[in-house]
């Protein structure tokens, strides 16, 4: 098993580094830079040496293969590099964004999952077929709402018609009822469908027709065979959707106005401010090598046929 | 534990309430709105201690009919009429409701495939645990005890360490007397066993069958025994229901159907049963002819191993020295059950993997030598036809192309003389060429394993290996596909490689056999020698295991039954 664990982490270590140096070529390779973006402007009348200068001070004249170098062991020392437009460490930068997306993330994902859940167990449980399909479509009219329209009509709907949540400085948990709101609907589709399917395909397995030989009722099957299988393969999808979360849900970010991974992703974009660009990228892939670690964990113990590879042979 | 009233062994006074008895059923499942009919006017009656056997092609409506019994009809079924009385009282109109709390203590069920039937996620004991659960039969402690009590009585030895074992650490035979031990559970009235077997080895069969027998005998259970193995039916069955299309050909006790079946249909399906009809060879024109060529299938002291984790863990052998010769135009079996090496041994003769040590010489050449291109070509001397004819066609090719496409991987043909060729194999297949436009999901089974044959006839290959090639077919299908094998054999000149676990089939096709255990070959010889002279304790149980030797009348004359030499 520690094999196993080694192994996987060795893996990890590997996507990471492939990671940041894609983003890093790919960066350099765009056209223009965030210092000219910056000091380039008429009104600062800079002269040409003096921007070569600042060049210079940022480092933006060794050669590539020297910056990567370099880039790569300040990372490893936890050094992130400073922000050419902010003028503070990228790492400070980060760490005030990251607060606001993890709590926007986790609940988002939740309440997706209670929302995918419910609506899995009543697509399997309700007893009147028409109802049961028109369950089975809501996932496709979720996942086919715009976020931007979503989040608008949210705002329009409990702040400005029922006036249940202010807009303006709201509380510091009110201001994330309609982001997660936001978010949760349309990550929670595909979780649906998934989960939809998988329980229809369980609901087919010999092993079921043995339980309700047995006596169990619909539901007694449902929560006792079906559930945890069918929870199994729902697990990798829903690893993806929240490391997709964790890199920043940008327009739920930029409509409410939330100051998140998303947020600071957008700005440094516009900026073209690399060294907080090659932050996120890494921190992205981290969050997603992390959250797929955790998933290929967690199988063996719920699945016991993944605990150990000698029976397989026998 | 006691969970049900003591148990009464069929007696004269209760025996004239029958505990099943079904009338005029009539059950349709929906496509498109549209309903189908596919049993029609079922009836019959299952008495206290007595085992009836609804004997049945696939498409015979005999599963349908069983899970109408206990109410567990796929969703698009539909009961349309029809009584179906539990000890006297009609079941066929009650909720899903009232039908829970008879199944599992009145009515139960041993289900066909022990793989899929438990519940991987959870342990065995938990899954036995839940038929008293469910109908709220005793105390934690109760259950826990009546659950290890159970395991035993099934036969499984060290029955504490199986509750808390998961499925995929038993094997298939532990995993049936599993689903046995929930079905007798509760001591329901009637067990359906559908296809309790079929899933299994011969030697298992026999023993999972006669675990059956002995609870049944025990409790005085009845049991509906859905099978379509009729060998399996007579050995077993007190009466016998013959199903076709949905209508019950005939009925009545057991040796009488078969002393003297009424319908054609029974009569056919008497004669096509391999394991009833003890036939030499389906047809044979006169002895075999005497091998002129030499041999196209020559194995020496083949052994392969497997690597167990990476050769970490040492390896598997999995087949340990086995050596035999296959005279051109004839036909050799492999026999074993499951584990035996024998897919195996198939796999290292067509060249799919490299034998650890051993020759094998198809043709003259020996494969262990051959690589890339000279593989390839060797290809056209040896085709594989597989177990499985639904897996083993593409389903989106038409079967012109399915045809096709090995006459595109070799010479380039100009295409009028490829659909000359395909034409001529169809025909020698005995297909009809409008199937070439088809695809293989329109087919029946033994059609498409008619297009797999056809597939690997194309290229005039001068050996077939067929692996498992009418396991998967019903009887009259499977008479019809060996009868076409021996054909093509005497017309075309093949040498076959048959690989089989039906000792009763290979006894109808073969030459020769070689019969291995556990990678090792114990007997081999001319099937003549072997089954009249079987030479290891093994090959005798197999023997022994055939299906259908019990109630085998001496009734038959006609001309290809001949004695079991016993």
């Amino acid at each position: 098993m520690s094999r196993y664990v080694i192994g996987r982490i060795g893996q990890a270590v590997i996507v990471l580094w492939a990671a940041f140096t894609a983003s890093f070529i790919l960066l350099q390779a765009l056209p223009g830079d965030a210092i000219l973006i910056k000091f380039l402007n008429p009104e600062l009348g800079l002269g040409p040496e003096q921007i070569a200068e600042i060049r210079a001070s940022y480092g933006a004249d060794i050669p590539l293969w020297a910056q990567y170098l370099h880039t790569v062991s300040n990372f490893l020392s936890g050094d992130f590099g400073y922000s050419v437009q902010a003028g503070v460490p990228v790492g400070d930068l980060l760490l005030a964004s990251l607060p606001s997306t993890l709590w926007l993330a986790t609940l988002g994902f939740l309440l997706a999952l209670v929302v995918a859940i419910s609506l899995s167990v009543a697509s399997a449980l309700l007893p009147l077929s028409w109802l049961r399909s028109s369950i089975q479509s809501l996932p496709s009219l979720f996942v086919a709402t715009p976020v931007f329209w979503l989040g608008i009509l949210l705002i329009q709907i409990f702040s400005f018609q029922l006036k249940l949540v202010p807009v303006i400085s709201p509380g510091p948990w009110e201001g994330f009822v309609l982001p997660v709101l936001t978010l949760a609907i349309p990550i929670s589709a595909p979780l649906a469908q998934v989960l939809m399917r998988n329980i229809d395909n369980v609901m087919t397995e010999p092993f079921v027709a043995v339980a309700r030989a047995k006596g169990a009722s619909r539901s007694w099957v449902l929560w006792k065979h079906v559930a945890k299988n069918a929870l199994l393969p729902t697990m990798t999808i829903g690893g993806i959707l929240f490391g997709e979360l964790l890199a920043g849900a940008v327009v739920t970010e930029a409509v409410f106005g939330l100051n998140g991974i998303g947020g600071l992703t957008q700005r440094s974009v516009g900026h073209q401010d690399i060294a907080v660009l090659q932050a996120l990228v890494v921190f992205s892939a981290a969050a997603f090598v992390l959250i797929n670690l955790v998933v290929d964990l967690l199988y063996p113990v719920f699945d016991p046929r993944l605990r150990s590879r000698e029976g397989a042979v026998a | 534990m006691s969970t049900a009233t003591a148990p009464h062994p069929a007696s004269a006074a209760n025996a004239d309430l029958p505990v099943l008895e079904i009338n005029n059923l009539a059950v349709s499942y929906r496509s498109n709105n549209d309903f189908q009919r596919v049993v029609h006017n079922v009836s019959l009656q299952v008495r206290p201690g007595e085992i009836v056997a609804l004997v049945g092609e696939s498409g015979s409506g005999k599963t349908t009919t069983a899970q109408a019994v206990i109410g567990l009809l796929a969703e698009n079924g539909r009961l349309e009429s029809g009584a179906i009385r539990l000890n006297g009282t009609d079941i066929a109109g009650w909720s899903e409701k009232r039908l829970d709390t008879i199944r599992g203590s009145k009515i139960s069920l041993i289900p066909q495939d022990p793989t899929g039937s438990l519940n991987p996620v959870k342990t065995i004991g938990t899954q036995v645990a839940e038929v008293f659960q469910i109908h709220r039969r005793g105390t934690r402690a109760e259950i826990e005890a009546g659950v290890i009590d159970l395991l035993a009585r099934v036969g499984l030895s060290q029955p504490e360490l199986r509750a808390r074992q998961y499925p995929h650490e038993l094997s298939g035979g532990m995993r049936q007397r599993v689903l046995i031990a929930i079905a007798v559970a509760m001591r329901p009235a009637l067990i359906i066993a559908d296809e309790p077997t079929s899933a299994l080895d011969v030697t298992v069969q026999q023993r999972i069958l006669d675990l059956i027998d002995g609870l049944r005998e025990e409790y005085g259970t009845a049991v509906l025994l859905v099978t379509h193995d009729l060998g399996v039916a007579a050995d077993r069955a007190d009466h016998l229901v013959v199903l076709k299309g949905g209508r019950v050909q005939e009925q009545g006790p057991t040796a009488e159907i078969l002393a003297s079946p009424r319908s054609d249909y029974t009569r056919k399906l008497l004669a096509d049963a391999p394991s009833l009809a003890k036939a030499q060879r389906v047809k044979r024109a006169g002895p075999r002819p005497a091998p002129e060529g030499g041999h196209a299938i020559v194995v020496e002291d083949l052994v392969q191993d497997f690597p167990l984790d990476r050769g970490r863990r040492g390896a598997f052998r999995a087949v340990d020295g086995i050596s035999f010769k296959v005279a051109r135009g004839t036909t050799h079996a492999v026999v074993g059950e499951s584990g035996s090496g024998k897919t195996t041994t198939a796999r290292s003769v067509v060249g799919f993997q490299k034998p650890t040590s051993g020759r094998i010489l198809v043709d003259g050449v020996d494969v262990t030598t051959l690589r890339g291109e000279a593989l390839r070509q060797f290809r056209r001397t040896i085709q594989l036809v597989y177990q499985n004819p639904f897996a083993s066609l593409d389903p989106l090719q038409t079967i012109y192309q399915i045809i096709e496409e090995p006459l595109l991987n070799f010479d380039p043909l100009p295409r009028e003389e490829r659909a000359r060729k395909i034409h001529a194999i169809l025909d020698r297949v005995r297909l009809p060429q409008s199937v070439l436009t088809r695809r293989p999901r329109t087919l029946s089974g033994g059609q498409r394993q008619r297009v797999a044959l056809a597939r690997a006839l194309v290229l005039e290959p001068q050996v077939l290996v067929l692996d498992e090639a009418v396991s998967a077919l019903d009887v009259t299908v499977q008479a019809q596909i060996l009868g076409l094998l021996d054909e093509l054999q005497q017309a075309l000149g093949l040498t076959y490689l048959f690989i089989s676990h039906d000792l009763a089939v290979v006894r109808q096709i073969s030459d020769t056999v070689s019969v291995l255990y556990n990678g090792r070959q114990v007997d081999s010889g001319t099937v003549e020698d072997v089954f009249l002279r079987p030479g290891s304790p093994y090959t005798r149980e197999l023997i022994g295991a055939i299906a259908g030797q019990r109630n085998l009348p001496m009734m038959n004359t006609s001309n290809h039954f001949v004695g079991t030499g016993q």
